[in-house]
């Protein structure tokens, strides 16, 4: 069937291809790239004056600072087509889930290069569908070669130590990290009961506040969030080591999804909705008070509600206390369809290079809101340009990033944006807190993997949780409802029966005549 | 020079291959996938999963409650407003009808959006309703397509019928429950099929207000996003069967130009 799905796709396209040759005429040298990424995950340049990040950038010293004025793909086409021998067009197209994108890769759309998440990616790796980066790409001693300079030896460091390259995980060469997070809970602590209420995932079921939390929707956080539920006295009890707490939260057997299921049919009596993009405005205009999200969302979150002078709500974001997803999105070369000359090699890696040059990946961060992978003194300047603490602060911390941008990088920061436990450590705060988290809340974070083969019965568990079941009908309702039906069938009957039933006389048809 | 001459059979090739290509091909690719699984094998199993499980059935059973309850509401607000817009002696009535036809020129999601704040402003927390504000959004969607079938088929409606009837003795009550509504049920079949079969699948207007409880399309999606195509294709085909069994039977009370009647829209 899929052959013939490629067939009919692939007519479609011979049909259309006379016309887009003949709409351009192009040298042969020119590689088309065609690239696939998250909706609205790229700066796309149009920034205002006022905008410029002041910060000394040695990679642009006319801009005087950091500044989007042209949208990233076409200063990397310019960039690109300026410094090499051959040029580049860049076909750039957008997906909304991962799924989404591997759907459309199974129907046969071809791309170069795709940027989906970690678990996406471990699928596409499993299944084969990519082409490792190659040997040049890690050269740190090439001048361009921006991702093996700066990428953050925490995500994709040494062998065993950088995340990417732990043998369980095994992503090096194979896809390069631009963006990672967490999995948390936006707030409004000013309507809250007790902040505490938001140290556990629990907070998605809490009847206090009925109507007023939102969850994502979609299974896996969903479902990571109900594991998170199931297993919060276990965690919050004892201490437990990286890999105890990844094999608890990555549980796919049969129990565990039962249990699941019933949590989430609580969740969904309590929270206000499932929101896929809706829980972002929510929070901000005060509709909900707390929200599932993921750390880049959040800080957007934040940002906005900040707003104006007059207008502005004080955000927080939360880890919960039990353990939190901690993921990553990545640029992969795929393997099927494509055919993979030096120069389209040469081409995907230049993409992959410039986005991670420091600059680029600071306007990337400033307008997406998520971190990148990119450490480097430009992205430690742009924090500390942002979150670095006031002269007038009444009281600073030094917020130690040293995992991420190497020994001895903390910033000083305004202590009132941090909320300290009895230990002195920190599992709210607010936007820096969101973008970087602190070491004791990665050390209880969690790699989510693949389904696999147990998707169908999770999926199954999320549809027993997402319809109407006819079991859970109130037997009263289905009483008056089929009662209603018998009624109404009755009446229409004898209502249709009723010269025969009830009237003698019936009215003969047609004219009598006058004259009779 | 040759003068270029169509016959009227051939005129209708585009429209025959844009069939063929769009309509034709991709049923036989959803019956395809709807009696195959994952390996290509042909299987009844897609068939049995649907009918024997409840969740299904209840989702049919919700998608067809709030269908049904959104094209009442339609019909009890469309008939007199098309009454009253197709019988009055009102001047201006193109422009009223066109106040009515307006909301469709708005991005359907600007509007829904625009719903759920005045909705919220009405009654606080809108999650509360759920049911209630799905039958708002669809009503407000697709209150355009009950009016204009119901308009059309009250305004051809030959008065001197109406006159007789007068004539004969009946009161106006009479007149409209024995001769108006009778004439005009082309109408409000045509309406009714119209509101009724987008609404069984229009979850879009769920998501956005709120509703958690899926229909019939949002549970297509979700098999769709775990990659399984076979049990969506199913539904699809299901819904398929559903609207050929309302086609059929509606067909029998609509005259013959009702269905010619739609293309106003």
């Amino acid at each position: 069937m899929k052959k013939f799905l490629s067939v009919f796709v692939s007519v479609l396209f011979a049909c259309a291809l006379p016309l887009t040759l003949a709409g351009c005429s192009e040298s042969a040298e020119t590689v088309v790239l065609r690239v696939c990424s998250w909706e609205e995950y790229i700066d796309l340049g149009g920034w205002n004056d006022d905008e410029l990040i002041e910060i000394d950038n040695p990679f642009d010293e006319e801009a005087g600072g950091v500044i989007g004025i042209n949208s990233m793909v076409d200063d990397f086409t310019e960039w690109f087509n300026s410094t090499h021998d051959f040029n580049v067009k860049v076909e750039y197209s957008t997906f909304g889930t991962n799924e989404d994108l591997y759907n459309r890769l199974s129907l046969g759309d071809v791309y170069d290069i795709v940027c989906p998440s970690d678990y996406m990616l471990m699928k596409l790796i499993a299944e084969n569908n990519y082409v490792e980066y190659t040997d040049g790409f890690w050269d740190t001693d090439v001048e361009e070669n921006y991702y093996a300079k700066f990428v953050t030896p925490y995500i994709d460091g040494a062998e065993g130590e950088g995340i990417f390259n732990r043998p369980e995980y095994d992503w090096h060469m194979k896809a390069a990290c631009y963006m990672w997070g967490t999995l948390g809970l936006v707030y409004n602590p000013e309507k809250l009961n007790d902040v505490s209420d938001v140290a556990t995932w629990k907070m998605l079921m809490n009847d206090d506040y009925l109507k007023q939390v939102t969850i994502k929707d979609n299974v896996r956080d969903s479902y990571f969030a109900a594991l998170g539920i199931l297993n919060s006295e276990n965690f919050l009890s004892k201490q437990l080591g990286s890999e105890e707490l990844s094999n608890f939260m990555n549980a796919t057997d049969d129990e565990t999804i039962a249990q699941a299921e019933d949590i989430l049919k609580a969740i969904k009596e309590v929270v206000y909705s499932f929101e896929t993009d809706s829980g972002k405005a929510d929070m901000v205009t005060g509709k909900v008070i707390a929200n599932e999200q993921w750390s880049g969302d959040a800080v957007y979150i934040m940002d906005e509600a900040e707003g104006d002078e007059e207008n502005s709500t004080e955000l927080w974001y939360s880890v919960p206390e039990e353990c939190t997803n901690i993921w990553f999105d990545g640029w992969i070369k795929l393997k099927n369809g494509v055919d993979w000359t030096d120069e389209r090699h040469q081409a995907a890696e230049a993409f992959v290079n410039f986005l991670s040059r420091p600059d680029n990946a600071v306007r990337n961060m400033y307008y997406i809101g998520y971190s990148s992978a990119i450490a480097g003194d430009l992205v430690f300047d742009y924090m500390d340009y942002n979150y670095g603490a006031e002269e007038d602060a009444e009281q600073t911390f030094e917020y130690d990033l040293s995992y991420f941008f190497g020994e001895g990088y903390a910033i000083e920061a305004d202590a009132s944006n941090f909320d300290f436990d009895e230990n002195g450590e920190v599992n709210r705060g607010r936007q820096l807190f969101a973008q970087y988290p602190p070491k004791n809340v990665i050390n209880r974070s969690v790699v989510m993997l693949d389904f696999g083969d147990r998707l169908a019965q999770i999926n199954q568990m999320w549809i027993n949780v997402r319809c109407l079941d006819l079991k859970d009908i109130s037997p009263v309702v289905i009483g008056v409802a089929c009662a209603l039906i018998g009624v109404i069938t009755i009446a229409a009957l004898l209502y249709s029966f009723r010269y025969k039933l009830f009237i003698k006389y019936k009215p003969k048809k047609g004219y009598e005549k006058a004259d009779k | 020079m040759k003068k270029l001459r169509f016959s009227r059979s051939q005129l209708c090739i585009p429209y025959a291959a844009f069939l063929i290509l769009f309509v034709i091909a991709p049923l036989f690719v959803i019956v395809y996938y709807a009696f195959t699984n994952g390996q290509g094998q042909f299987t009844f199993n897609n068939f049995l999963n649907f009918f024997t499980s409840t969740n299904t059935l209840g989702t049919l059973l919700y998608s067809f409650t709030l269908a049904a309850v959104t094209t009442l509401v339609c019909l009890a607000i469309a008939y007199p407003t098309a009454y009253i817009l197709a019988r009055s002696g009102l001047k201006k009535k193109y422009v009223l009808l066109m106040l009515f036809v307006l909301p469709m020129w708005i991005n359907f999601t600007l509007r829904i959006t625009a719903l759920k704040e005045i909705l919220s402003l009405i009654e606080g927390n809108i999650s509360a309703y759920p049911f209630l504000n799905s039958v708002i959004g669809m009503t407000y969607d697709f209150l355009p397509f009950m009016i204009l079938p119901l308009y059309t088929s009250l305004l051809k409606l030959d008065n001197s019928l109406l006159e007789a009837a007068a004539d004969l003795g009946a009161n106006k009550f009479t007149v409209f429950l024995r001769v108006t509504l009778p004439l005009s049920v082309p109408g409000i079949i045509s309406g009714m099929t119209m509101v009724l079969l987008p609404s069984m699948t229009n979850y879009v207007v769920l998501d956005m207000l709120y509703n958690s409880t899926y229909i019939m399309g949002s549970l297509i999606g979700s098999y769709f996003s775990a990659y399984d195509w076979n049990n969506g294709s199913l539904i699809s085909l299901v819904l398929l069967v559903i609207i050929l069994i309302v086609t059929l039977v509606t067909n029998r009370f609509s005259d013959k130009d009702a269905s010619a009647r739609g293309a106003v829209l």
